[in-house]
């Protein structure tokens, strides 16, 4: 049972945890962007991303485990009147995928160079605002554009192995596998192209002078958003072609 | 000592599209969320109406829905289950009281991510009114019931309804799961990040804690349904065989082969279960508060409670089996599944108990908030005793698809989490709108619906062993069904008096708002940070300062203490005797 004493010193503030953080305005809506604690908004925003992924994971998890089902139900047949698998092996465009996941994981990097980038340049922004200080050419390579073309030519490519696909006859309601192998990347594709739209802002915020601490913390987001994309793009590549 | 940090207190927004529309402000949104959910409930309650006529009048022309065929039935049915599960019990206790009062008893000034928070509400918006339309649309409603089971929901031929109707329903819940789980991230983050100094997990209030780990639940589960839809969505729209088998339909040899009903019954019950505990968590936190509060005992086993939810929330990713024991699983796979679900008895009982243990040698105050408190329990243990005749697979060949499983589900998950909701709303309603409801009408409308909604559902049990199936529009031609016809026609007459009598919940909701007696910033003398700002809150929740916590949540009738009960906020209660 617990006594009230008024004069007892505060304690357990905190024990064993993180310092609690005081909160500031809200992540996304700008309103603290002059606050200088964005690590703590940096922090929030990762805590906010890894949700996303988990949610992500799970929207694969259930698509694999509906993959592995139905490869696996027998299906009766009326032509023998017998229970036959109705899955077929679709012919993908191995050496077209295998470009594209070479793009990807080009990309991957590329993003990475932009993420460090942009944590230098937030790190320096204070030294830089001293008049007669300059920062040399830090800015000078456009990492981000690279990685924003590179996506694009990932999201190309993918569109030419769909075409390679439809030559080859298979359509979204051919077989199973053909179902599986349209919706799985397309389904990578969709979530792909939300990271590109994340650059794109991220990079239209250095355009619009925003303060390059938000610009940071999107680059940094999108940035292991990326990496994720090229995870789960290897995941499915190899699900595709191994378990065929 | 107490002295609060002082932060930054962003400027409340001006004028009224910024600040009641697209508001950013949690406690806005809240309250959107909780105004959709009553416009829904509203739409429901309407569509169980019809049906209870219809039972036992199946002739009647009725006006505005002129004649009720099998399949406009179904169709009620349907939407009334989808928008009461969704829209109501998804919506209120989760997007609404969660919303209006986890930042604040956290001690935050907003939700993690504003912007988000808005854009989750008016995504659920949107996905209100497209479930909305599918009424409209030609066909009208789906038949396939809120399960959604193919082949009846994947084929676009099988039925009135089944055709645009049914790709409204399904985009419909595709948008609702998009909606959730941006709010399941935006809870999450806020929970683990936003704490205020002091704030550490064992001093959250046990409302804060259920609505954590029901943002989890959902986070996991809502996009295993998104992923179920699609591939529904396409079964139905491209020809692809996820779901369908070879099958005829009205004569009609389908182009499907092959694919699994099966399949969706797992990917939907693998959401579906946890998703019942997203109803009614939120409730176990409101009652936990409210009985802490009015009986001014601290809660019987804090730590145990926090437990008894997080395994609740664990094991309910295990069970899902048990919705499908007479799908032809195997007795094994029946047999873990049955095993699993009888665990969940387990920390359900240690919650019950708990509430009953904190009730005992309490000084208890029984005023509104606290009776429906009283009644969720009530509710949850009733509705709760025959979940584990269900999940015996040997019981459950009887049972299943019968009128026991809809009393079942209507008790603890329908009208508890509606307690819960109701418990809320009277007593969080002075902290939101500055005035308190009306006491002696709140006892009025306790006191009737729960007389009222143990009689409409209590007789479903008895209904169902006696073999009345779920989901038939009649009965009265059946033989053995006909003797049952007082029964159905008491519990048409209890549903009447029921939903009349949640005018009485309406109006004293609307004109409190307006003409009710101001509330004074504590009126039921709690400890949790809510009750600390002023009432009702400033757009920061506590005026351009952070609270300092230093106390567990229920501290109430502390030996030694000036008061009663000791706030949050206040010194430190020194931990003697542990
Ligand atoms: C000890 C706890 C519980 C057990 C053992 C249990 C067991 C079961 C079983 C075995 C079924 C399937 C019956 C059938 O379809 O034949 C069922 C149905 C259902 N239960 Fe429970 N249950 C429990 C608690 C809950 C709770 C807490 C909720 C909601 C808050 C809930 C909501 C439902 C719903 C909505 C259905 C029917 C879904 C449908 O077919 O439309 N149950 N329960
Ligand atoms: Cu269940």
């Amino acid at each position: 049972m617990a006594t009230y004493t008024p004069t007892t010193p505060i304690d357990g503030i905190g024990d064993g945890h993180k310092p609690p953080v005081p909160p500031v305005g809200g992540g996304d809506d700008g309103r603290g962007n002059n606050l200088p604690d964005y690590g703590a908004r940096l922090r929030r925003a990762r805590l906010g991303l890894i949700c996303a992924i988990a949610t992500v994971c799970m929207v694969f998890i259930s698509l694999t485990s509906a993959y592995i089902v139905r490869k696996g139900l027998p299906t009766f047949d009326d032509a023998s009147s017998s229970y036959v698998h109705d899955w077929g092996v679709v012919r993908l465009p191995w050496l077209l995928l295998a470009i594209n996941t070479a793009l990807l994981l080009v990309s991957s990097a590329t993003m990475e160079l932009a993420r460090r980038q942009a944590a230098r340049q937030a790190a320096l922004a204070p030294v830089s605002s001293i008049p007669g200080v300059s920062l040399g050419n830090e800015r000078s390579f456009p990492w981000l554009g690279l990685t924003v073309l590179l996506g694009f030519g990932f999201l190309a490519g993918q569109w030419l192995a769909w075409g390679e696909l439809h030559n080859g006859g298979f359509y979204m309601n051919t077989n199973p596998s053909s179902s599986f192998a349209f919706l799985l990347t397309i389904t990578h594709a969709v979530h792909l192209a939300g990271g590109i739209i994340a650059l794109l802002w991220a990079a239209s915020a250095s355009l619009l002078h925003r303060p390059v601490e938000a610009r940071r913390i999107a680059v940094d987001i999108t940035a292991w958003y990326w990496h994720f994309m090229l995870v789960l793009w290897i995941y499915i590549f190899a699900l595709l072609g191994f378990a065929r | 000592m107490a002295t609060p940090v002082t932060v930054h207190a962003h400027a409340a927004p001006q004028g009224f599209i910024r600040k009641y529309i697209f508001s950013t402000d949690h406690k806005v949104i809240g309250l959107q969320y909780y105004f959709l959910a009553l416009a829904a409930v509203f739409v429901g309650m309407f569509l169980s109406l019809l049906m209870r006529i219809h039972m036992i009048w199946p002739n009647t022309v009725l006006p505005l829905v002129g004649e009720i065929k099998p399949e406009t039935y179904l169709s009620l049915l349907t939407m009334h289950g989808t928008i009461m599960v969704f829209f109501v019990l998804t919506t209120a206790p989760q997007g609404g009281f969660g919303n209006y009062v986890l930042p604040i008893q956290i001690g935050a000034p907003d939700m993690a991510f504003p912007v988000l928070n808005m854009l989750s509400f008016w995504t659920t918006f949107v996905g209100f009114i497209v479930i909305i339309a599918a009424f409209f649309v030609g066909g009208g409603a789906p038949l396939h019931g809120w399960t959604g089971y193919p082949p009846l929901s994947a084929v676009q031929t099988a039925g009135p309804g089944e055709g645009l109707g049914a790709d409204l329903w399904i985009t419909s819940i595709a948008i609702f799961c998009l909606a959730s789980l941006m709010g399941a991230l935006n809870f999450i983050t806020t929970t683990l990040d936003l704490r205020a100094k002091g704030m550490i997990l064992m001093r959250m209030p046990l409302t804060v804690w259920s609505w954590f780990i029901t943002a989890i639940l959902g986070l996991l589960a809502f996009g295993v349904l998104l992923s179920a839809g699609i591939l529904l969505l396409l079964d139905r729209n491209l020809g692809t065989s996820f779901y369908v088998p070879l099958i005829v339909v009205n004569g009609v040899v389908m182009q499907h082969k092959g694919g699994s009903p099966l399949l969706w019954q797992h990917l939907f019950w693998f959401f579906g279960h946890p998703e019942v505990y997203i109803a009614i968590l939120p409730g176990m936190g409101v009652a936990s508060q409210i009985i802490s509060t009015f009986s001014r005992k601290p809660i019987f086993g804090y730590k145990a409670m926090v437990y008894a939810m997080l395994s609740i929330g664990f094991f309910g990713f295990m069970v899902w089996g048990h919705h499908m024991f007479m799908s032809g699983m195997s007795p094994y796979s029946a047999f873990a599944f049955s095993i699993l679900t009888m665990c969940i008895g387990v920390p359900s009982a240690i919650k019950t108990f708990n509430w009953l243990g904190t009730m005992l040698h309490g000084h208890i105050r029984f005023q509104t908030p606290m009776l429906y408190a009283i009644g969720f329990v009530s509710l949850f243990v009733s509705g709760g005793l025959s979940g584990p005749f269900l999940a015996q697979p040997v019981l459950d060949i009887q049972l299943h698809d019968t009128y026991f499983v809809v009393g079942h589900f209507h008790l603890i998950m329908g009208v508890a989490a509606i307690f819960g909701i109701f418990a809320a709303t009277y007593y969080w309603f002075p902290k939101m709108f500055g005035r308190m409801m009306n006491e002696t009408w709140g006892r009025i409308h306790f006191f009737i619906t729960l007389a009222g909604t143990y009689a409409i559902f209590m007789p479903m049990h008895y209904l169902g062993m006696a073999g009345q199936t779920r989901r038939y529009s009649q009965f009265t031609e059946v033989a053995y069904q006909t003797k049952l016809i007082p029964l159905q026609t008491f519990m048409t007459y209890a549903a009447f008096i029921t939903i009349a009598a949640q005018l009485i919940f309406v109006i004293n909701l609307f004109w409190s708002m307006f003409k009710g007696p101001k509330a004074s910033d504590n009126p039921w003398e709690a400890t949790t940070l809510e009750w600390t700002t002023s009432t009702p809150p400033p757009p920061d929740n506590f005026g351009g300062k952070t609270p300092v916590v230093h106390n567990g949540p229920y501290e109430y009738g502390v030996p030694g203490a000036p008061k009663d009960y000791v706030m949050q906020t206040d010194p430190a209660v020194a931990a003697a005797g542990h």
